[in-house]
């Protein structure tokens, strides 16, 4: 379903450039970035922080039926990443799909990630490489 | 807070029911909901109804109202209130209507559930159910429903010993079970060569470790346990409902093979009603996966992490074994219209429980579970029906 531009521009620090939070009293750090620490709560205090994209497959799948905006991608690999910095993300890996293991070190790389028809809006993001 | 009781139950066949419109399903089994509790019309006081979507399954918002008008009740101007928690949304209309039964706000109560989702393109549908999960964080990058599923099959089978015709016995199960079910999508057995050599969706799931697209509506009605006896001669009684919530994304939770929603719902329930893992004679779970009736058996309580595929492959979760799983043939082979499901397990423990199951009778039944499962497992209800 297409998207406002908007509602697209708005997220593109996270992204393009893994711009998420970190709690300073913790030191927790999240991605996608959270406005309120859910240990801290309120005596929590949220800034941005910049992560390194480093991370290991914790579970992964080729997804070979997708939705209409994915249909022309297929078979592709989504995986769940955990970064470095500690949050887990789900996201598309940029290998093959009998590459693709538990444990693999990946990388982050810019991609286009989906595109509204022929004539519509382009969307760009983050996949993930093998890092070795 | 009262006790409350089910006094009547409708279902709609499940399925591909071209026929059908989304208000005319709903009005199918509302009227056969009504007629089996002996109550007209007039005397509802309330009506919730779960619907996850069809907003973008039929461009259809405003649900509580229209089904209201359409099951003539405009003139009357009953509350009817609209539940959504994608997948759940029936077995929360289910509570909502248990809740406002027992607070004695509210006495004769219809909780129903509705979807309609063959009205749009496969793909659309993909997108719709996508939804369920974080459209931002998980859709937007290309995961789909089965997709996320896989991915709690992957972890699981790397760390527990569950191998892949285990996995296919669930489907296999589900689909004996279906075949003896009048009102069932799917009523053919199949074998673990139909399952382990059909299409691969989401790898490791292939088209028959996955509930399908289905229409279907299903309705019951409550009233408080004291004036049930007004209306039927075996009401079914509420002992336990209980609810859970988790983080919306799969890759933010504690454990990706644990759905700890389902850990806390289940304790709760069983808390609640004084009540154990062996006293439930049958229990319908939220199977939308094979991978998920594995992890429903366990995070119930029923085995230890790690058991559920030898227990089913043993035969304990069929119909004659030691805990019945899914005898209505579950999402697998009843079908999934999302928001009705809640309900629809509802109306297969009562069937059980009243003892009118026919060929799929769990014999001697008197206490069953339903536990319903929204998104990957961020929402879910889990209730107790007694007789």
């Amino acid at each position: 379903m297409a998207m406002s531009v908007a509602r697209f521009w708005r997220k593109i620090p996270q992204r393009y450039n893994l711009v998420g939070t970190t709690c300073t009293r913790c030191g927790q750090c999240f991605f996608p970035p959270r406005s309120f620490c859910p240990d801290c709560r309120r005596a929590g205090n949220i800034v941005d922080y910049r992560f390194s994209g480093k991370g290991t497959v914790v579970t992964h799948t080729v997804i070979r039926t997708a939705s209409e905006q994915f249909e022309q991608m297929t078979p592709y690999v989504l995986a769940i990443v955990k970064l470095d910095e500690g949050p887990r993300i789900t996201a598309q890996l940029v290998c093959a799909p009998d590459e693709v293991r538990i444990g693999m070190r990946v990388r982050p790389v810019f991609r286009k990630i989906a595109a509204d028809g022929k004539s519509g809006v382009i969307y760009y993001g983050t996949k993930y490489a093998p890092a070795e | 807070m009262r006790d409350v009781a089910v006094i009547g139950t409708g279902c709609t066949t499940f399925g591909e029911k071209w026929n059908s419109s989304f208000r005319n399903l709903f009005v199918e089994a509302g009227i056969l909901a009504l007629e089996d509790a002996g109550v007209a019309g007039e005397q509802i006081d309330g009506l919730y109804v779960g619907n996850m979507s069809a907003g973008r399954f039929v461009e259809q918002e405003h649900i509580g109202a229209l089904i209201a008008d359409y099951a003539g009740l405009a003139s009357h101007h009953i509350p009817a209130t609209r539940v959504e928690a994608a997948c759940a949304s029936g077995g929360l209309s289910f509570r909502q209507a248990v809740i406002a039964v027992a607070s004695g706000m509210e006495d004769i109560v219809v909780a129903a559930g509705v979807e309609k989702m063959t009205d749009v393109a496969s793909g659309a549908s993909v997108d719709a159910l996508a939804g369920a999960a974080d459209r931002e964080w998980e859709g937007f990058v290309g995961a789909t429903f089965p997709g996320l599923y896989a991915m709690i099959a992957t972890d699981y089978m790397n760390r527990y010993p569950l191998t892949r015709e285990q996995l296919a016995q669930v489907a296999v199960k589900n689909h004996y079970n279906g075949a003896r079910n009048p009102i069932a999508q799917f009523r053919q057995e199949i074998s673990i060569d139909t399952v382990i050599k059909s299409s691969l969706v989401a790898d490791p799931l292939r088209l028959f470790d996955c509930s399908p697209i289905t229409d279907g509506a299903a309705a019951v009605v409550l009233a408080p346990l004291e004036r049930a006896r007004e209306f039927t001669d075996t009401p079914i009684k509420v002992l336990a409902s209980a609810q859970a919530s988790d983080t919306i994304t799969l890759h933010d939770r504690r454990d990706i093979s644990t759905l700890d929603a389902t850990v806390a719902a289940g304790r709760r329930a069983f808390a609640a009603s004084g009540l154990s893992t062996t006293d439930i004679d049958l229990v319908e779970v939220h199977d939308c996966f094979t991978i998920a009736e594995i992890c429903a058996i366990e995070d119930l309580g029923f085995c230890r992490k790690g058991e559920a595929g030898r227990m089913t492959w043993e035969g304990a979760t069929a119909l004659n074994g030691d805990i019945p799983v899914n005898t209505s043939g579950g999402l697998k082979a009843c079908g999934h219209p999302v928001g009705a499901t809640g309900i629809k397990q509802v109306f297969e423990v009562v069937q059980q429980l009243r003892g009118e199951a026919g060929k799929r009778q769990v014999e001697g039944a008197e206490i069953g579970m339903t536990h319903n499962v929204g998104g990957t497992g961020a929402t879910v209800a889990v209730h107790i029906l007694g007789v």
